[in-house]
């Protein structure tokens, strides 16, 4: 029985720093892994907005319009009684970030302001100006000082997790990272840990997501024997902007304060978009799906793009993309709602969104599977806790847009006292040794690593990896294309024993560190591959031409895939989702 | 459109203790490289212009979208960040060098945490009572938000402080960004109640009697942040409180 218990959180986005906030509030101590500087964490990059039903334009909106919204965007994959329990909690979530000193957008009244999302027809995002993600980050960043400097909380930033320390009862009692400096690996106890790693966008190659995102933590524990859910579902965001390095988002805001998409009638087109009349616009969303526009869900309006530009051949000049407009809209309404993600697209393609209409392409963007946890967070290993994008709970075969920060923050704030429980009625280990024994099993991983004489670049097979999972695991998804590419995957698990590293100093090494995040990324690859194989339906995000439909007899269940260390693969089990609040219906926008 | 090849001269230096040396590299050019995107194309193929092997650099980065402040380095002498910076738009050959007034980790990467000390200094946070449901936030109208939202979209890259001539071991500067925090907070209805304590930590050495208004910082702030203006509200407030001080004493 420890008083104070010490617990683990590793990330320092949203979720795991809203669950440091309430276990040091409640009196444990925390120990804070990351690899970036937690103010740098991806949940910066968030820009529309947090989604809750205040209800404060008199639309009749309330928390319960919220799950059900939330479930049948999710095509009802989700179970349902952690889904309603979010939705409650998020107008007080709001409230508790206004006090922080969020700077949300207001209305003439001086209250908070609400904009339109996908999935919707209410208006329940709340929004600070076009970078929410980083308002809200920082908000709980500054908490998070605030204890640290109270000695409530210890950063390790520039630490990445390698595994989990497991008892001989298969218990953990902490955690072995390494030092992304020194290179040095070292384990630190803790009465439990809360896993916050966010999502895995790298092995897609480029997406939307910021670089550190690998899951590779995730991956690490799911060979360690966590159950991995729902892996197959992928979101693809319908509006990015097509980069070198990067797929940058165009918010889904862009549409919700009146962005309409469009694509020329003709497909040889060569006018400027301006001058191209209304009459030769098309504008496909609005025409099929004429109640919710230009605000379908996302894999709807990711899969309109597609049909549009590789069946009727249609894009701009002759290449894959569509028009998003906001010329329409005047400038002034336009820097006041929207300024942060138009100057990113100023920024990064040159062009101003406010004059010319631009040009976007469906791009990876979330994870709605993630480690499989119960509704106190806890994952099927003792000690072991998980929130944000790394778990799976709240989004079922889809998110809705701005559902993904009110969860993490929620998850967060269900991981935290959960594991802050555990640990007050957890008896310490008997022996230590298995310390000793978890440090020396990475070393040996390092030891390996260091000594490979091959000639394969980790970064070259990096991108083989991102072009196939692109082109197999996202939008479209068929059973011949899928086993092709899990067999392409043991090859590359093959060709990276043979990486050539060309730099063995044991100082500030990011070759090393990525290399052995790349056979994480692998090993969760395959969790994806296989998922979406034997699924044979389309739901959600999920779509498979030859299983055109939802099939709740055979297919309503969660995916569980855990890791055969015997035959160094996945295996699958399924588990019945919960459905007794919300009968599932036909989900038609 | 510049179809010629791209030159890259980088100083890199493998740890704190070692000596700084240049590389060249040579890439083919594509429409819309950044500076990160060739950090990236060297990393796939680590050699330097004339053929010889050598090790990927390293670099901060994270979000790519000018959003997390990772990557501020020199480029061709000037602070800013490397994502955003566009390899069209750049003089060649591209000099890159790490920050040079932070310590260094190794080639563009530096050690920034002196900022995150500072914020500590400066209690930058709202000091609400705790997590439980208390109800609504303070009212604010939209100027108020529209003046606040500005200020606390800094990336914390510091290259303001980079730029700042008094922002040197010798004064102990705690620098613009921290400053304009201090506004920040203290114009927030609850941060307010800080407000004191925060002035307070900016009297004194290091403190902000040490800025020279020399504007080098707002010029160069990618999120333009106006950091003058910060800096002469609080500078103002500061005095303010130290006269109050004195005659209270
Ligand atoms: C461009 C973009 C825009 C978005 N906009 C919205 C929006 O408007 N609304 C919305 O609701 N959602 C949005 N999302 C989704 C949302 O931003 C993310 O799902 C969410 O921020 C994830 O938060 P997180 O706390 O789970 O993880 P992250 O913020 O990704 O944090 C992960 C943390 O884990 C650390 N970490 C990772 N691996 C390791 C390791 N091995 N060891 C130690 N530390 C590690 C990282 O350093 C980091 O601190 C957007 C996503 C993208 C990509
Ligand atoms: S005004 Fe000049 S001296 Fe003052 S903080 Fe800015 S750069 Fe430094
Ligand atoms: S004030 Fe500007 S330059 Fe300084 S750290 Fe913040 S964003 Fe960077
Ligand atoms: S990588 Fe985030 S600011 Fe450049």
């Amino acid at each position: 029985m420890a008083p104070n218990p010490n617990i683990a959180v590793v990330g320092g986005g949203l979720a795991g720093l809203a669950a440091v906030i309430k276990i040091a509030e409640m009196g444990g101590h925390v120990d804070l892994f990351s690899v970036v500087p937690v103010k740098r964490s991806h949940s910066v990059c968030a820009q529309g907005g947090i989604n809750a039903a205040k209800n404060l334009k008199g639309e009749g909106d309330s928390p319960w319009q919220h799950f059900d919204d939330t479930v049948y965007g999710g095509d009802f994959l989700a179970n349902q009684p952690p889904v309603k329990a979010m939705c409650e909690a998020a107008p007080a979530i709001i409230d508790l970030l206004d006090r922080m000193g969020v700077p949300f957008n207001r209305t003439p009244e001086g209250l908070l302001d609400f904009r339109r999302f996908g999935g919707t027809l209410h208006h329940r995002t709340a929004f600070a100006g076009a970078t929410t993600g980083q308002q809200l980050l920082y908000a709980l960043d500054e908490q998070v000082r605030r204890y640290e400097s109270e000695g409530k909380v210890t950063k390790y930033e520039s630490w990445e997790f390698l595994s989990a320390v497991l008892d001989s009862r298969r218990m953990c009692r902490g955690i072995c990272a390494l030092d992304l400096r020194s290179m040095e690996v070292r384990t630190f106890p803790a009465d439990a840990i809360v896993m916050a790693t966010g999502g895995i966008g790298a092995i897609f190659g480029r997406s939307t997501n910021s670089v550190v995102c690998t899951g590779s933590a995730q991956s690490a524990l799911y060979q360690q024997g966590c159950y991995y859910a729902n892996g197959e579902f992928i979101q693809v965001h319908p509006t990015s902007i097509p980069g070198e390095d990067k797929l940058r988002l165009m918010s889904e805001s862009a549409r919700g304060e009146g962005g309409r998409v469009w694509v020329p009638k003709n497909a040889g087109d060569r006018r400027d978009a301006n001058s191209i009349p209304e009459t030769e616009r098309w504008y496909f969303l609005e025409e099929w799906y004429p109640k919710y526009g230009n605000l379908v869900p996302r894999d709807i309006a990711t899969r309109a793009i597609f049909k549009v530009v590789y069946e009727h051949n249609l894009g701009i000049d002759g290449r894959p993309m569509v028009y998003l407009d906001l010329t329409h809209i005047d400038r002034a309404t336009l820097d006041r709602k929207l300024e942060g993600i138009l100057e990113i697209y100023e920024k990064f393609v040159g062009d101003d969104p406010r004059v010319t209409p631009m040009k976007i392409f469906p791009g990876m963007h979330y994870t709605m599977g993630g480690l499989w946890v119960d509704y106190n967070q806890a994952t099927n290993i003792a000690g072991i806790f998980a929130a944000g994008e790394c778990e799976y709970q709240y989004h079922g075969a889809n998110r809705l847009g701005a559902n993904s920060l009110v969860s993490c923050i929620f998850g967060g704030f269900v991981a935290g006292p959960s594991a802050l429980n555990y640990a007050r009625n957890q008896s310490s280990a008997t022996t230590n040794g298995h310390f000793e024994a978890e440090r020396k099993r990475q070393e040996e991983i390092n030891a390996g690593l260091m000594r490979a004489e091959g000639s394969e670049n980790p970064f070259r097979l990096w991108r083989e990896l991102g072009e196939l999972m692109t082109k197999e695991c996202t939008v479209i998804r068929s059973n011949k294309n899928l086993e092709q590419a899990d067999g392409n995957l043991v090859e590359f698990l093959e060709r990276i024993r043979r990486v050539n590293l060309s730099d063995r100093s044991m100082w500030a090494n990011t070759s090393f560190a990525f290399t052995r995040q790349l056979y994480n990324m692998l090993q969760l690859a395959r969790v994806i591959a296989q998922g979406a194989r034997l699924r044979d339906e389309s739901r959600g995000a999920h779509y498979k031409p030859e299983f055109p439909e939802r099939d709740d007899k055979k297919w309503l269940k969660t995916t569980k895939a855990y890791f055969a260390p015997d035959v160094d693969e996945p295996r699958f089990e399924f588990e019945a989702v919960d459905i007794s609040l919300i009968p599932p219906r036909i989900r038609k926008y | 459109m510049p179809e010629k090849p791209v030159l890259f001269k980088i100083r890199r230096q493998a740890s704190p203790a070692q000596k700084a040396y240049w590389e060249e590299f040579e890439l083919a050019w594509h429409a819309g490289m950044n500076v990160i995107s060739s950090l990236m194309e060297i990393a796939r193929n680590p050699l330097t212009r004339d053929g010889k092997a050598t090790t990927p650099i390293t670099y901060d980065s994270n979000c790519l979208e000018e959003v997390c402040g990772s990557c501020a380095m020199l480029i061709n002498g000037k602070a800013r960040m490397a994502c955003s910076a566009l390899v069209a738009k750049l003089e060649q050959p591209i000099r890159l060098e790490a920050l040079s007034k932070f310590p260094i980790i190794r080639d563009l990467s530096v050690d920034r945490s002196v900022l995150f000390e500072n914020l500590k200094r400066v209690k930058a946070w709202v000091p609400i009572d705790g997590t439980y449901d208390l109800g609504a936030g303070p009212r604010l109208t939209m100027e108020d938000q529209e003046q606040a939202y500005p200020l606390s979209r800094c990336i914390s890259c510091c290259c303001c402080m980079e730029v700042c001539p008094q922002f040197n071991r010798q004064t102990g500067f705690v620098g613009a960004a921290t400053i304009s925090q201090v506004r920040l907070f203290n114009t927030h209805p609850t941060g307010a109640a800080l407000k004191r304590q925060r002035l307070q930590a900016l009297m004194g050495d290091g403190g902000i009697q040490e800025c020279g208004y020399a504007q080098n910082c707002v010029e160069v702030c990618p999120k333009d942040i106006p950091l003058t203006r910060s800096i002469s509200e609080v500078g103002g407030a500061v005095m303010k409180q130290a006269i109050g001080d004195l005659l209270r004493r």
